[in-house]
């Protein structure tokens, strides 16, 4: 999925109504700079989840399963840019309970037993935005397959993809995701130019917070915008073209419903 | 449905009465002679009908009586005459059986009231009626225990069965007003209470009659119609409401606009774009004030809006559709476009939904018309005094007229069944 893609996917109609609104609020956009720009959504695509590893021989009876939660970007970039810390709420059974993660990768390892539900609270830096979003996931060590045995070898993997949307970004906050990879970046309402981007720190430090090269990024699901949209594509296909049909058979009889009327009703 | 809600009984009573009664389980043990499966169905109930064990009916009667059966006569008090009838009686130990007849009880006869000269001087003159025609007919009532269809048989001058029994209780019904000491008092009595109707004992007749005349062809036809006006009702409430969220759908900014195939509902439909089109935007406003959401989150926002004007079974068989083609409820990969282009499909499910709706009810309302020419007996009363109220739905461009005439004939067989049920406040019905 590349970044920018989604405004050129939408619909003719949207994009439009958007951009017309947008046409109003230019000047007053313009006047105030540094403020929140209206009609305008940055968006970061995430994947959240789990990897859960059994641990075979050395598992204890408290102790069975390895597991990593973790919220990371759709295609492995860091985050942190974005996000300044990551807290989950694990299983008050568990010592420290609450874990704070304040740098890239917004991961955590532990082992135990159970399955619970981890609440993922995420804070943003405070230019971006200063109210934090809430994540739940079910921390899966099982495979819901009844057949597939468990194994040392292969893990139990469950992710979910989603976007963390920002609507009515700051200009500081756009600035700095401009040339960001992480970033589903808008279009840009004509004549409005940004600052220049500010020059991302040094790619030595980026390298460290991304999960490129993750010890577990083998185990990463992959999540497919393309296939989803021709899944789509050909249901729609599908459902318009029972539409004509029904469409024909009501005008079919419509039709005969003129001949069967008699003229002594008229 | 079980036993207990046959017999009316409330279920609420019974868990106490379970709770209390498990320690002492055998006592609900179940009689010899009735399988267990059959006992099983009861509920632990007693059934209705007095089961006999087989067993009981073998067992050999005492053996100190002795039975014999003997050909004796008999008197009855229910006999005048003397005439000396004989039947087998059962005689146990050699003693007969006394008393009489043990029929004799069934011999009831009908009260006719006697009304003297003067009384019917005073109350009972009649312009269609002489004293003696009146005199006669009451003689034949008391004869003939109020059979009218005999009495009519043997009345001298002809008048119809309705005649005589419209003068029979309109006279009963002055003497009793009359004899009362106050009105209240006979005010309940049937005959005071539900006055005989002589026109509509006339029209349950002819109704009744048409009826029976009918053939079996044109039994089945009249079920028919009753089957399809049901459905037709049933077919009206669902495919409204899917009219209505359709064109709420159609207005959507961004949605495909629907082929309206309903002009009598164009009138209202600004409004219900308008309603649509905040309650986006009201999604929007609320989204934007949240400063920073989960894509999911608005997906689930925007479908919940989308679907609010459907039903909740509607929902169901759009979700139902989803699943057929192969598409996730909630999207994998929930990107913006895919978000996009997911409501879209729902929306374009719910409008292929509301066609099938469409379809399927004019399929029905066309079908019930070609034999529509059924109905057209001389009998027809040709002016509806009154509309069902269900008329006034949705225009239909085409189907209107031919649906009034549906409705024509749902109307005219529903009132010779009305006929024919609550046949009419006639007291002491016997004829």
């Amino acid at each position: 999925m590349s970044n920018n893609s989604c405004w050129e996917k939408l619909g003719p109609d949207q994009p439009q109504s958007q951009r017309t609104k947008m046409g109003k609020s230019e000047d007053k956009d313009r006047k105030n700079l540094g403020k929140k720009l209206k009609d305008v959504e940055i968006s970061i695509p995430i994947v959240y989840g789990n990897i859960a590893f059994w641990l075979g021989k050395k598992a204890s009876e408290y102790h069975s399963h390895k597991w990593t939660v973790y919220v990371r970007g759709s295609t492995n970039e860091e985050l942190g840019q974005f996000i300044k810390r990551a807290v989950f709420q694990l299983h008050s059974s568990f010592n420290n309970p609450t874990r704070v993660v304040n740098s890239p990768p917004f991961e955590l390892s532990e082992s135990g037993w159970g399955e619970f539900e981890i609440a993922i609270t995420i804070y943003f830096h405070s230019d971006i935005c200063d109210k934090p979003l809430n994540l739940y996931h079910h921390l899966k060590l099982y495979p819901e397959d009844e057949n597939s045995s468990m194994s040392t070898k292969k893990p139990v993997v469950v992710e979910c993809y989603d976007e963390i949307v920002f609507p009515d970004p700051s200009e500081a906050f756009l600035a700095r995701a401009q040339s960001h990879p992480a970033v589903n970046f808008p279009r840009l309402p004509a004549g409005l130019t940004l600052p220049p981007p500010i020059p991302v720190e040094d790619a030595s430090k980026r390298r460290k917070g991304d999960t490129k090269d993750h010890s577990l990024c083998q185990w990463f699901m992959n999540f497919s915008e393309a296939d989803e949209l021709l899944q789509l594509a050909a249901a729609r296909q599908q459902v318009q073209a029972h539409i004509a049909k029904l469409k024909r058979q009501i005008n079919l009889i419509d039709g005969q419903h003129q001949q069967f009327k008699p003229s002594s009703d008229q | 449905m079980d036993a207990k809600d046959i017999l009316g009984l409330s279920k609420n009573s019974f868990p106490a009465l379970e709770k209390k009664s498990r320690p002492h389980k055998e006592s609900h043990r179940k009689p010899d002679g009735i399988s267990r499966e059959v006992y099983a169905l009861t509920g632990g109930l007693p059934s209705l009908m007095p089961s006999i064990d087989a067993s009981h009916l073998k067992k050999k009667p005492p053996s100190n009586e002795k039975i014999t059966w003997q050909w004796l006569p008999f008197s009855s008090s229910a006999r005048k005459d003397n005439l000396q009838l004989y039947h087998w009686v059962r005689i146990i130990n050699g003693v007969p059986p006394t008393g009489d007849y043990s029929f004799a009880k069934y011999n009831k006869s009908v009260e006719i009231i006697k009304y003297t000269e003067e009384e019917y001087e005073k109350y009972l003159t009649d312009p269609m009626w002489t004293k003696e025609e009146t005199d006669q007919l009451f003689d034949l009532c008391e004869r003939f225990d109020l059979r009218f269809v005999v009495i009519a048989d043997r009345f001298p001058s002809s008048r119809t069965v309705e005649e005589l029994k419209d003068r029979y209780y309109s006279v009963c019904r002055a003497i009793l007003i009359a004899r009362a000491p106050s009105p209240g008092d006979v005010a309940a009595h049937p005959v005071v209470k539900e006055p005989y109707n002589v026109s509509q004992d006339i029209e349950r007749k002819r109704a009744l009659s048409m009826v029976l005349s009918q053939t079996r062809q044109q039994e089945r036809r009249d079920e028919e119609v009753l089957i399809e006006a049901k459905r037709i009702a049933e077919l009206r409430m669902p495919a409204k409401a899917v009219q209505e969220s359709q064109l709420a759908d159609a207005s959507n900014p961004g949605a495909e606009v629907t082929e309206r195939t309903i002009p009598g509902e164009t009138a209202s439909s600004p409004m219900v774009v308008s309603s649509t089109l905040t309650d986006n935007a009201a999604i929007l406003a609320s989204l934007r004030t949240l400063r920073v959401y989960l894509r999911t989150y608005a997906l689930d926002q925007m479908v919940q809006s989308a679907s609010s004007s459907a039903g909740l079974r509607t929902i169901k068989r759009v979700e139902q559709t989803l699943h057929d083609l192969g598409v996730n409820l909630k999207p994998r990969v929930p990107t913006k476009a895919v978000c996009t282009e997911h409501l879209e499909l729902r929306k374009e499910i719910l409008t292929l939904l509301n066609l099938q709706k469409q379809v399927q009810y004019k399929e029905a309302e066309g079908s019930s018309f070609r034999d529509g020419s059924y109905g057209e007996s001389p009998g027809t009363p040709k002016d509806q005094p009154f509309i069902p109220e269900f008329m006034s739905f949705g225009g239909e461009r085409v189907g209107k007229k031919d649906h009034k005439r549906k409705v024509h004939d749902i109307v005219y067989n529903y009132v010779i069944l009305y006929y024919l049920f609550h046949s009419e406040g006639e007291p002491c019905a016997q004829q």
